[in-house]
Order: C-alpha cells, then structure tokens, then sequence
C-alpha cells in the first residue's frame, strides 16, 4: 500500500514512516500543507494520513482542496485538537476517518488498512464469504455449513462489519464506531464481552477457528 | 505634571479640541454669513434713503433753481447725524455741501459710487480737532447747469455691527475653549481616571496576578458595567486555569505510576529475560500498559475539553430512551457474565436538546461503574436504569444494588481519579463519574448520588441520577 503521512513533526512522521515500512508499507512524507497537497494531487496513493495543525496550509483545507479537485483517495484526520465537535468538522471537510493523538499505531493501521480502496469494494456484495461461514445480506440471514445462525440484530450487524473486512484487523473502537455508532472507549472490555458472544454462536460445534483475536490490536475475522 | 503631548494623547483632551476646532469653524461661518447678510441689508436700506434724497433734492433745483437747492443742503446739513452733502462745478470743485476733503474719483462719474470711499466731514469737530476720515456710500447727480451733486451717508452703523459681531464672535470662541477646557476636565479627570484604574488593575492581573479584581463603585454606571464584565472573565480565566493546573498535576500523578510500571518491566525484562518468549511477553505488557495510559490520557483530555467546551455545539435532539436502550444492550453481556441482572425499568419517554454521544458515554460510565462494584455483591446483584419525568427535566436513574457510597464520600468520587481505598484493587481509572459529571454540566443538569433505598441507609446500594434541566423539551 502507498500511504502519504502529512505530518509536520519530523519525529513522528519518521516513526510512521519506519513503522509502516515494516508491515510492507510504502510511505511518503510531507512536511508542510502545500507539499503534501502538491504531492497528492500529482502522485496515487491508497490512503493520505494528514495532521490537522500543518505549517503553510491547514490540514482541513488541503483535504477540502482536493475533494474540490475530485480526488477520492480515502484520507485519515490525525488530530491533537478533539474537541466535542472535531470528529464532525473534519469528516464534513471530506476525511473518511477521524484519529485523535495520542493513539496506537496498531489502531492507526487498522484504520488505515480498512479505509485502502483496494481492501474496500464489498459494500455492494449481497453475500459475503468466510469459508464455510455466509452472510445473506438480502434475507439478514447469517449460516455456517449451511446451517442457519440466529443472531440478535446487533451480532448481525458486528458480524456484517468483520466480514466486510475479513482478514484485516479490526480494533474494539473500530467496532464501537461503527456497530454502536459511539465514538468513545468503554471503561471495561465491552466489545470483548459482545465479540465472545458471537464467537460463541459461529463457532460453536466447529472445529474450525474463524474469529481471531489480534493481540494488542482487535479482532479478525479469516478462515 | 503631565507634559501637553502626554494631555493630548488622552481620550478626553482629543475630544474636547476637536470639539473645539469644529465649533470655531461652525461659528466662523456663522458669523460671516450673518454679518454678510444684514451689513448687505443695511448697505441697501442706504442706498434707498440716498436715493430718495437724491430725488427730493433734484426737485428743489428744478423748482426753485441752484438757490433752493443750496438752501436746502443748507438746512439738511446742519441736522445731527446729516447725510453728506456736496455741489460742485464742472472740474469737481466744492462749491457748496458739508463734506470736506473727498477721495480722488469720486466725482468722475454719475451714478453710484462703485465702494465706499473715504471723506472728510467738515462740522463743528473736524474745525477744532483732527479731521476725521470716514467712509461713506454716495450716489452723484449731474446737474442740467453741468454742477454735479453727491448724496451720501457715511457707513458708520454698519462697520459697527461689523465690530460687535467680531467681538461677539471673540467671546463666542473664547467661551467655547473654556468649554472644550471643562470637559477635558471633568471627562479626563473623572471619567478617564477610572478608565486608568481598570488598566492598572487589568496590567497588574496580567503580571500573574489572578486573585486581583477591576475595581467597581457601585455607581452602577458604564464602567462598573465594563468592569463586572471583565471580572467575571477574569473569574472564568481563573476557573479554567486552575483546573488547567488540576488536571496537569493529576496527569502528572497518574501518569508517573504507570509509566514507572512500564520502564521497570522493559528494564527487567531486559535484564532477566531468559527466552524470546520472555522478550515477548514483555513486549506485550508494555503495549498493553500503554494502551491503558493512552485511553487514561484520552479520558482526560475528553473531560478537559467537555469543560472547557461552550454549550450547544452540535447538540441535537436526542432520545434519552433510545440512548438507554443502546447503553443497556451495549452492556447486557457484560452484566449477564459479571453475574449481575441489568434491567431497564419505568421509562418516561424524553427528548432533550444534547449530545448524543456524550449522554451515552455518561451512562456507559455510570452503568459500567455499577455493573464494576456490584458483581459479587449480595445474593442477587442488579442494576436497573429508569427515565422518569422530573420537576426541571429528564432524570435517568441508575441503580445498584452493590455496597454504596458513604454520605461523606459521595461528593469526592465524582472528582478526577479520586477512588476509594477500597475500590483501588479493581481496573479502572477513577475517571468515569467526574465525566459524567462533565456531561452532565455540559448540557446545564447535574449528576446526584443517592442511596438506593435512604431508609435503609448506605449499605443499600447506590443510585446515580443524571439530572436535566434547563434544555428540557
């Protein structure tokens, strides 16, 4: 994947770089708003990473520039600020996701191996497929060999969203986000309680481990 | 003594010479305009007089001929305050009339005299004293025998209104100087005075100074509006700093534990890992212990910023029933495997203008809490959440039947990172009431801790109220 990091502080930008270069990666940097603009607008990438606060231009302002232009490529708001209303002003400025500093590079690439175009294109899919495990998005109805799951309307919808994004790792804000729309971290493990639960339901009788639990990170759904 | 640069650069000193200047040019033209208009409408009245004169004496020479005319001039001559008077011949030599001593010119042509001219009056005076010079405005008249007549009227009266309107003007401006001079005065040395004591006050505030307030006299006016204002920021300013330092030496606090936690276990892993695994292991409890600082971090930052933040961002209409539904079927698993039965109770429908997410992470906290300290407490652990209708607004209740809070201890757990002693063996961060407090603030309510049944005191659980109020539909 080729990630542009417009990210003004040298440090973490190098951190970013050198980690994301490790998991196979390619990174470019840009130091300031008008680089990172120019870079965008003449280069491809998968995903633009872009601080809020940059030197020269706003991080806000570049995005919006190139939404202007017509550039889809999916962009991730890092941002310092946060407050209240951040997530909203930053989404409305065209970014596809929201990550507030300080955060966990294991989240960071979670979020941005989910938002990479090349990963993505399963929305449109009536039926997704784990090896034996199959979810009818047109009857809301979830089988493994077959063999029909009875799930409550919120295990649909936590299933739904690790299919979708089968064999990448999913984080527990990842999933409170978009399964329970709430943008905050729950005091205790929550989302581990629900994810067990549902583990309980499509394994269960198997012997065939579907649900993988990433250390340190999330969740993955692979056969 | 203030130097005349240092005067002019006060407010009230810039005024009152502006003042000045625009009055005195107001009263300029003023002035001239008037004294323009009735000297033009006395030099007029004049004119008729002289003519009419003219006229009357043109008759006594066609009349009674040169000898009646001279006996005519004669008599009017004499008169106080006569007009003038003058027959000469042909070349222009006086022949008869009371004017002496004529500017050169003046009888060149009939008709009237284009300006006033100057003259010598020949009475009783000018024989004994000094010949005086006068101006006057005349009219000359040929005569059919070729002897010219002027009638004249010396212009006395109005280049006297012309005097006293250039005194008048001279008191007028002296006056508005003096004026200019008072206001300067009372505006720069009352008014202006405080304005310099609000400055003083607000340099000295700024030097650090927080505790110092603008002085207000309770007149009520203008500046002690100004000055209540400024105070009450001041106050704000206060308010947020303090908890600005707070909120840093409790970061700092709690910060140091884990982040020594942290550095020992690399340190000893470093020295006493025996395997890769161990290497490992390790690794991934540093992680985790991050993790944990991060969320920590992040928690107070939230709380920091739902303080600092103003009111009715991004607030919108939000279902408190819909938002206790979702926290409850959030947290149904983690009841249903903490042995605990989480049951949603009476439920008064409301909608309130709030943040949603906020509501819901308040509720998630305080439900999190209660499922937290309940586990394990007595035979059958529960929790129930209510909406009821209150006096002010929505109340949503969130009972527990756990051990309870003492009286004494109820107000200081809504604090950041206060936990009890005995609660410190357990996960969590001491962090989840004092932000449901925050919410709760944030959207002008207020989160009351109770116990469950007070006729049974404190041992019978806890009830935790997020009262609205103020915003309610």
């Amino acid at each position: 994947m080729k990630i542009l990091v417009i990210e003004d502080d040298r440090e973490a930008a190098d951190y970013l770089e050198k980690a994301f270069a490790e998991v196979g990666h390619t990174v470019h940097v840009a130091g300031d708003g008008d680089t990172g603009f120019a870079l965008a607008s003449t280069t491809e990438y998968d995903v633009l990473v872009v601080d809020r606060m940059l030197p020269r231009r706003d991080g806000l302002s570049v995005i919006a520039g190139l939404r202007a232009r017509g550039e889809t490529t999916p962009v991730l708001i890092l941002s310092a600020l946060g407050e209240v209303d951040d997530r909203v002003t930053g989404l409305r400025a065209g970014g596809d996701d929201y990550l507030t500093k300080p955060y966990a590079f294991s989240e960071l690439l979670a979020r941005v191996e989910v938002l990479n175009r090349r990963n993505g294109g399963r929305e449109g899919e009536t039926v997704y497929r784990v090896g034996d495990l199959e979810l009818d998005r047109l009857a809301h109805v979830a089988r493994r060999a077959g063999k029909e799951i009875p799930l409550q309307p919120r295990e649909y919808r936590l299933l739904e969203y690790l299919m979708r994004h089968a064999g990448q790792v999913v984080t527990r804000t990842m999933l409170l986000e978009n399964v329970w729309d709430y943008h905050f971290d729950p005091q205790t493990n929550v989302i581990d309680v629900h994810v067990s639960r549902l583990r309980g339901k499509i394994e269960k009788g198997f012997d065939k481990e579907l649900l993988h639990t990433v250390r340190g990170a999330g969740y993955m759904l692979k056969a | 003594m203030r130097t005349l640069p240092a005067i002019m650069k006060t407010t009230a000193a810039r005024l009152s010479a502006l003042y000045l200047l625009l009055f005195t040019v107001v009263a300029v033209i003023l002035v001239y305009y008037m004294t323009s208009l009735s000297v033009r409408a006395i030099t007029q009245q004049t004119r008729m007089t002289i003519e009419e004169e003219a006229v009357e004496l043109g008759g006594f020479y066609e009349r009674g001929g040169i000898a009646a005319l001279l006996r005519a001039l004669e008599r009017r001559s004499l008169q106080p305050n006569a007009n003038l008077y003058l027959i000469a011949d042909v070349n222009g030599q006086p022949l008869a009339g009371n004017v002496g001593a004529l500017a050169p010119g003046v009888l060149d042509e009939a008709g009237w005299t284009e300006r006033p001219f100057r003259y010598e009056r020949i009475s009783e005076e000018a024989e004994t004293g000094e010949p005086k010079e006068h101006h006057a405005l005349a009219v000359v008249i040929w005569l059919p025998n070729k002897m010219l007549l002027l009638v004249g009227r010396d212009l006395g009266e109005p280049e006297k209104i012309r005097a006293i309107v250039r005194r008048s003007l001279g008191f007028a401006l002296g006056m508005m100087a003096l004026g200019g001079f008072l206001i300067w005065f009372f505006v720069g040395r009352t008014a202006l005075k405080r304005i310099d004591q609000v400055s003083l006050a607000s340099r000295r505030i700024m030097g650090g100074d927080l505790s110092g307030r603008l002085p207000v006299t309770g007149a009520g006016d203008e500046f002690d509006r100004l000055a209540t204002n400024l105070n009450a920021m001041i106050e704000r300013i206060s308010g947020l700093n303090d908890g600005l330092r707070q909120v840093s030496d409790n970061i700092a606090h709690d910060l140091k534990t884990p982040l020594t936690r942290l550095r020992n276990r690399a340190e000893a892993a470093l020295a006493g890992a025996k395997s890769t695994g161990d290497y490992r292991a390790a690794m991934e409890q540093t992680i985790a212990e991050s993790d944990d600082i991060i969320r920590n971090f992040n928690a107070i930052l939230m709380i920091s910023r739902i303080e600092a933040g103003s009111q009715a961002q991004n607030f919108e209409p939000v279902d408190l029933a819909a938002a206790i539904a979702d926290v409850a079927e959030l947290y149904e698993p983690v009841a249903d495997e903490a042995g605990v039965a989480l049951t949603v109770g009476e439920i008064a429908p409301a909608v309130i203008h709030g943040n949603r997410e906020l509501i819901g992470q308040a509720l998630s906290n305080i439900v999190d809490n209660a499922i937290k300290y309940t586990a394990g407490h007595g035979d059958r652990p529960a929790v129930s959440i209510a909406l009821a209708a209150g006096s002010g607004g929505p109340v949503i209740r969130v009972e527990d039947s756990g051990p309870g809070i003492p009286a004494i201890d109820r107000e200081r757990v809504t604090e950041r990172f206060v936990r009890l002693e005995k609660s410190r063996t357990r996960p969590g961060s001491g962090i989840g009431l004092s932000l449901a407090k925050a919410v709760m603030s944030f959207h002008k309510g207020r989160l009351e801790l109770s116990s469950r049944k007070p006729e049974e005191g404190d041992k019978s659980g806890l009830a935790v109220a997020m009262v609205f109020g103020g915003n309610a539909r």
